[in-house]
């Protein structure tokens, strides 16, 4: 019955046997261990989701302010898309930059942006320079803060991608050893049991029915015997008297050594 | 290997109307790479540029290795909606921004619906 399940393919041999128990063994000591490092994952990926939840909305607000300030700037420059075409042909060199960095999380790298500046070089040091430059300067930096709460959000939001694969994958893992492996591995365990109870039994048989052959050819040989002394017995019928006569003797020594 | 992959992604790129790009041109991200091939890391898009070449934009964006965040505007991802949501790479990251016309309604961010989807709400 055991036989037929979904088992590996293996000879059931003691051997076998001491394999399959170990493999169940590690499977789960995996299954634990797995078990517990998606529990921290989820975690650690439902905090992510909190937080981006709110950094969005922060994100709403800042992004208004931000546009607001702008314009602000139009206004004091004077109106038009003169401003955003200026800006746009100055444009050389980023001065606002993100590095990333490596955070580890049960396992897991999950990279952060970083924000940084840098220094030394302006592209728009001419604009607005005939009018509204303090609104200019004001916007910039509004504007620098608006990317900085972009950038807070973007390393979430990669977190959150990175997160919810790795969760994934460790969720399949796990759930493919609960309940594929270890039913698997049970099974064989199984099946290799009773085949050697199987192997026993019919050792057992076996051994019986050679005992049983061998009593019988003793039988046999002793009717024969008996038969070729029964045949013969008239020719030497004193002698076996005598011989009767020493197995009894031989009886009184047993008895006397006991 | 990805620390390697992410250590040159240091610009962010930004597709959006003209006043958003401007701001956050302002705040210092443009970066425009010396020729030859010269390009730009954003896109002004107006009610002129079609889906197409917001797209094609798009698809530069997330294929160069030097961009580590996008910026999209959120009506202007509407567009590219279908685009946007089967993109799952976690490199760059794609960020859905509001403008000034349009506020943000975290109903349509791609990410925001994938976390309702996983909390079942």
């Amino acid at each position: 019955m055991s036989g037929t399940g979904n088992r590996e393919a293996v000879f059931a041999t003691r051997q076998s046997l001491g394999l399959m128990k170990s493999k169940l063994k590690g499977a789960e000591i995996g299954h634990s261990l797995l078990k517990r490092k998606s529990e921290a994952l989820t975690k650690r990926f439902r905090e992510i989701t909190r937080r981006i939840d709110e950094a969005k909305r922060k994100m709403g607000r800042v992004m208004q302010i931000a546009a607001f300030s702008l314009a602000e700037v139009t206004y004091a420059t004077g109106g038009g898309s003169n401003l955003g075409y200026q800006v746009q042909e100055s444009v050389k060199t980023a001065r606002f930059r993100v590095r990333t960095k490596q955070e580890n999380v049960s396992g897991v790298l999950l990279p952060t942006f970083e924000s940084y500046i840098v220094e030394g070089n302006s592209d728009f040091g001419l604009t607005g320079l005939g009018r509204g430059g303090q609104q200019v300067q004001k916007c910039r930096e509004v504007y620098g803060k608006a990317v900085e709460t972009l950038v807070e959000l973007a390393s979430l939001q990669t977190a959150f991608v990175i997160l919810d694969d790795v969760i994934k994958v460790v969720n399949r893992r796990v759930n493919a050893i609960e309940h594929v492996i270890i039913p698997r591995t049970e099974n064989t365990i199984k099946y290799i049991n009773s085949e050697l109870d199987e192997l026993d039994r019919e050792e057992f048989y076996r051994l019986k029915k050679v005992q049983g052959k061998k009593h019988r050819d003793q039988e046999a040989a002793d009717k024969e015997a008996k038969a070729n002394k029964l045949l013969l017995g008239d020719d030497i019928q004193e002698s076996e008297v005598e011989g009767t006569g020493d197995v009894l003797g031989e009886k009184e020594d047993e008895e006397v050594i006991f | 290997m990805s620390a390697s992959v992410s250590k040159d992604r240091q610009f962010i790129a930004v597709i959006g109307d003209e006043d958003s790009v401007t701001g956050l041109l302002l705040a210092g991200i443009g970066h425009v790479t010396p020729p030859p091939n010269a390009s730009k890391n954003f896109l002004i898009v107006d009610t002129k540029t079609g889906a197409d070449k917001i797209e094609a934009a798009f698809d530069e964006f997330i294929q160069r290795k030097d961009i580590g965040i996008l910026l999209i505007n959120q009506h202007i991802a509407e567009k590219i909606r279908y685009r946007i949501d089967t993109y799952t790479a976690a490199f760059p990251a794609v960020l859905e921004i509001p403008s000034k016309d349009h506020p943000y309604e975290p109903e349509k961010d791609s990410v925001l619906r994938r976390v309702r989807r996983l909390f079942g709400e």
